[in-house]
């Protein structure tokens, strides 16, 4: 979409759920999809006397993001309590950090068809998520599961650098892709692990100040993240274009309806009344800690995609590609490492693998293939026992769980490709004497023909001749 | 039988001799509760049969000799400490029901040690309050003079003290909660450093100052309790981790050559006469006992009630925001929405006083305001804290009425709260450095008891509680007792 004579600027904040086995300031698990009120302590729940200690986990978590984003981190950092009434905020507060938060500023670089940007970070800090408010339990009331209330979360706030929906989804695969890569989030979309929330406004091209935005609170997909963007942009602009004026406000997108309704404007706003949390110590991180980190961290992206080009050969598109995602890049190099060519195990994962992957919206960490099911697959095909074709309908057959070794699929189900001429030779043969105009066509030099004798055979063989002996053969026969 | 005023050394003495069990100790007091409170009303919920079994548990390790400082010793707790099944209201409404479903670690400590818990005591609702007249469940009486208060918030501990109607209580302080109504009272009472006892099952009232610590009838029964309550506690961040000193010990130090701080513009004015007069013998009797006496001046001191009320209250707008009425406590009934739930149960379960603060305080942190209260609030406790760090390179400890007066009446200051918070002009300071202090008896006026303070240096709760043991042992105010209040 484009808008001639306006710009837009959207600035993100995204709340990534840490992947640390307990609360952020109790001990209580933080799995998701328990029992309701389950996984809610004492201290989870708000009672009377109960007080928070900080678990260190997320710390190293939070150091971690920082150091992958080149931030500054804070040695002193403190927590602090944002006061507001809400039923599934047990204590009546949530404990953040306001004006002095772990990480600030750092960068990303993300890629768009204008080429590579650079996203500033503004800054991310901790927080406690509250609990769930669930309204279709009971027909009269509404019912609070507190098991998510104390999952902790890195907010990760940008600063409004992007300048369309496609940046900002590219901003938010790029955020997903880095906590998941560090290991500090489980990047689980449909579990909520990410959730956005995008500050939008929009201003004529000469315009040197930023627009009054409205903020659009708890996308959990890119999807939502891109559709309700645009329908912002374009409701602003209408309403600027056609004599109105925006007021600062928060919104809810409803996906199925494809628009944003204002939840309050600024004016309405809760009053937040932050103030330091008397209960949490300032957190004060050592050289030592943060050394040790530091020296800890993983490969990032853009580094295992070069490393994809210089150690298996790929091209610049296929490492990225495979680097694009941890899992999946831990999936390639598996199967590369067990094949003699690893440009075919990058084959198979993105042509077959991630092709079925896509049609059946599985995740990766999903598959139902294995990498070494598919190890002994490309080993089949590179000994010659099974065809390329055959390898194709072994993995349909691996992916539908119907086989689960290939090796003892091809036994069991006589799948072995016939390479043996003595086999072979009648065979061709009575296809010539069958098809005597196309054999003397590609005796004259119609190449092209040899497919139709090589696809013939195929075919009566049920895909098991091996293609290489039967040209052969062909050749041979006629003699060519 | 007349050992409700016994020392604990003495009980202690009596237990592992054999003259009296554990379970007719606590009979004793139990039966003293029902005769006597009805016209005190120190407590709230009184624990007889908990009481009695947790006594005859005891008297069998005492048969097999098992021996240990505390065990047996029947004290009561403040009820705003966690109590597991117990139910523990903090004086409110928004509480009268609730069953905690764990144990405080204070409360836990003491049971460790021995103690038996005989019941729950009165506070002012929230422990917000100098003259336990804001109860929900009524006014707590001063066994001295029943015409008077006996001091807040740990109002009901110090009348089941200085009653007889146990050994000794546990208290808060949060501004002044344990050292006042110990004043008032007659009582030795200590707050420590802050953190000094875990805060864990404490309900809280205002974080950054609450702390914890035994209300008795001497510095010696005092260390023995604070020895028992105190220590490092996972559970509570502000804890402090060094192990406990040996109190208990510690009190037989001499006091010769320790240097005494006075604070003269503290003595000028609003101090009655007789609390001034008590102050000079006072202070020469610990010159008798080998102290010097150094006047200082703590420059920022004046400033400490107006910094008090604005971060306590701040603090206690956020710590009372969980009783909405959702998950537990006192809920409206048939509430119309949500929103009037959380109104109605909070106008409703609340009493004026905690309003009042809930108030205050969310106004000196909303957006506006809170650079102009809160932040310089702040700016001035770290002022006062400064001064008591100047002020202790020259001294060991500090001086101080605890109170501008005795024991006021019953409804004297209740139309008044800027005079009750006046109430806390000498003991606030202590919670703002998050200093120990400890009030002692040492006069009486009109049949009432007079009170004094020492402040001493972080983590010195030792220093201050062998100085007042060292004057106990050359004065009996601790000795009297109102023996004719019932």
């Amino acid at each position: 979409m484009n808008f001639p004579g306006w710009q837009v600027d959207i600035g993100l904040e995204i709340h990534a759920q840490l992947n640390t086995a307990s609360k952020i300031f109790s001990g209580s698990a933080t799995a998701f999809g328990a029992t309701p009120n389950q996984q809610a302590s004492f201290i989870d729940m708000g009672l009377p006397g109960v007080l928070p200690v900080a678990n260190g986990a997320v710390f190293e978590k939070a150091v971690r993001f920082g150091l992958g984003i080149g931030a500054k981190i804070n040695r002193v950092s403190k927590f602090d309590r944002k006061n507001y009434f809400y039923p599934d905020l047990p204590k009546g507060y949530q404990i953040t950090q306001m004006d002095e938060p772990i990480v600030l500023g750092g960068q990303v670089t993300i890629e768009t068809e204008e080429g590579e940007k650079i996203i500033r970070i503004t800054r991310a800090h901790l927080e406690e998520d509250a609990g769930k408010s669930v309204h279709d339990a009971y027909d009269d009331a509404t019912a609070i599961d507190l098991n998510r209330a104390g999952t902790p979360l890195l907010e990760i706030v940008s600063e409004p650098d992007m300048k369309s929906a496609a940046d900002a989804v590219a901003y938010a695969r790029k955020i997903h892709q880095l906590v998941t890569y560090l290991d500090v989030c489980d990047g689980n979309m449909a579990e909520g692990s990410l959730r956005f929330d995008a500050n939008i406004s929009v201003r004529r091209v000469n315009e040197e100040t930023l627009g009054v935005r409205s903020e659009i609170k708890n996308l959990n997909s890119f999807r939502f993240l891109e559709q309700a963007i645009h329908f912002e942009i374009e409701r602003q602009i209408q309403t600027l274009e056609s004599g109105g004026s925006l007021i600062q406000d928060t919104r809810l997108f409803d996906p199925d309806r494809k628009e944003t309704r204002q939840m309050r404007s600024k004016e309405t706003s809760t009053d937040y009344r932050y103030f330091p949390e008397p209960d949490l110590l300032p957190v004060e991180l050592s050289d030592t800690f943060i050394d040790q980190i530091q020296a800890g961290m993983p490969e990032l992206p853009d580094e295992k995609s070069s490393r994809f080009q210089s150690e298996y050969r790929l091209t610049e598109a296929d490492a990225r590609l495979l680097a694009n995602d941890l899992t999946l890049a831990n999936y390639f190099e598996a199967v590369a490492q067990g094949v003699t060519d690893p440009k075919t195990a990058a084959n198979w994962i993105k042509g077959d693998l991630i092709g079925k992957l896509n049609e059946t919206e599985t995740q990766i960490s999903s598959t139902p293939v294995s990498p070494k099911q598919l190890v002994e697959l490309i080993g089949l095909i590179e000994q010659d026992v099974i065809s390329g074709k055959i390898a194709k309908d072994i993995f349909q057959a691996l992916w539908s769980k119907e086989a689960d070794s290939p090796r003892a699929y091809v036994e069991e189900k006589g799948l072995k490709q016939v390479s043996d001429a003595g086999a072979l030779e009648p065979l061709i043969q009575t296809l010539i004497d069958a098809n005597p105009k196309q054999a003397n066509d590609l005796r004259e030099g119609k190449d092209k023909l040899m497919g139709f004798f090589v696809g013939q055979v195929m075919k009566q063989t049920s895909g098991q001749a091996n293609p290489q002996q039967v040209n052969r053969i062909l050749r041979n026969l006629l003699g060519l | 039988m007349s050992i409700e005023f016994d020392s604990i050394q003495t009980l202690r003495e009596a237990l592992d001799g054999k003259a009296i069990s554990a379970t007719e100790l606590t009979k004793h007091f139990l039966s003293r509760i029902d005769q006597l409170d009805p016209s005190l009303n120190s407590y709230i919920t009184v624990e007889h049969e908990r009481a009695l079994s947790t006594a005859a548990a005891i008297d069998k390790k005492l048969m097999a000799g098992e021996r240990a400082t505390l065990l047996g010793i029947p004290i009561a707790e403040k009820d705003i400490f966690c109590t597991e099944g117990v139910r523990t209201t903090a004086g409110s409404k928004m509480l009268a029901e609730y069953r905690p479903p764990f144990d405080s670690t204070a409360t836990a400590n003491l049971a460790a040690a021995g103690v038996i818990r005989l019941g729950k005591c009165n506070l002012d609702e929230f422990a917000m309050g100098s003259s336990n007249e804001n109860s929900y469940f009524g006014a707590v009486k001063n066994p001295w003079n029943q015409e008077r208060v006996p001091g807040g918030s740990s109002g009901g501990s110090a009348a089941a003290v200085a009653g007889g109607l146990c050994v000794a209580a546990t208290g808060t302080d949060t501004g002044g909660s344990i050292r006042q109504p110990s004043a008032f009272c007659g009582l030795t009472g200590i707050k420590p450093t802050y953190g000094r006892v875990s805060r864990w099952g404490m309900i809280a009232f205002a974080s950054s100052l609450d702390q914890a610590g035994p209300m008795a009838r001497s510095a010696a029964d005092a260390a023995l309790l604070l020895e028992a309550m105190a220590g490092p506690d996972e559970k509570d961040s502000s804890c402090l981790t060094v192990s406990v000193d040996p109190y208990s010990t510690l009190i037989r130090q001499p006091l010769e050559g320790m240097r005494i701080g006075i604070v003269p513009s503290l003595l000028a004015e609003g101090l009655s006469e007789s609390i001034a007069e008590a102050f000079e013998d006072c202070r020469k009797g610990l010159e008798k006992l080998g102290a010097t006496f150094v006047e200082i001046e703590l420059m920022h001191h004046h400033h400490s009630v107006g910094a008090y009320y604005v971060i306590a209250p701040a603090e206690a707008s956020a710590n009372l925001a969980r009783y909405d009425g959702v998950r537990f406590g006192y809920r409206c009934e048939d509430p119309a929405d949500l929103q009037d739930l959380y109104l109605r149960s909070r106008n409703e379960g609340f009493g004026d006083e905690v309003k009042r603060r809930i108030l205050v305080g969310t106004f000196a942190l909303s957006a506006g305001y809170y650079d102009a209260y809160y932040k310089q609030a702040q700016r001035v406790r770290r002022l006062i804290q400064g001064d008591f760090l100047q002020a202790f390179d020259q001294v060991d400890m500090i001086l101080t009425p605890t109170t501008p007066t005795t024991a006021f009446s019953l409804g004297e200051n209740t139309e008044d709260p800027v005079a009750m918070y006046l109430q806390d002009i000498y003991t606030i300071s202590a919670n703002l450095a998050g200093l120990p202090a400890i009030s002692f008896p040492a006069g009486m006026s009109l049949g009432l008891p007079i009170g004094l303070q020492l402040v001493g240096p972080h983590l010195k709760e030792a220093t201050l509680l062998s100085c007042v043991h060292q004057f106990q042992q050359v004065t009996d105010w601790h000795h009297q007792h109102p023996r004719n209040w019932a």
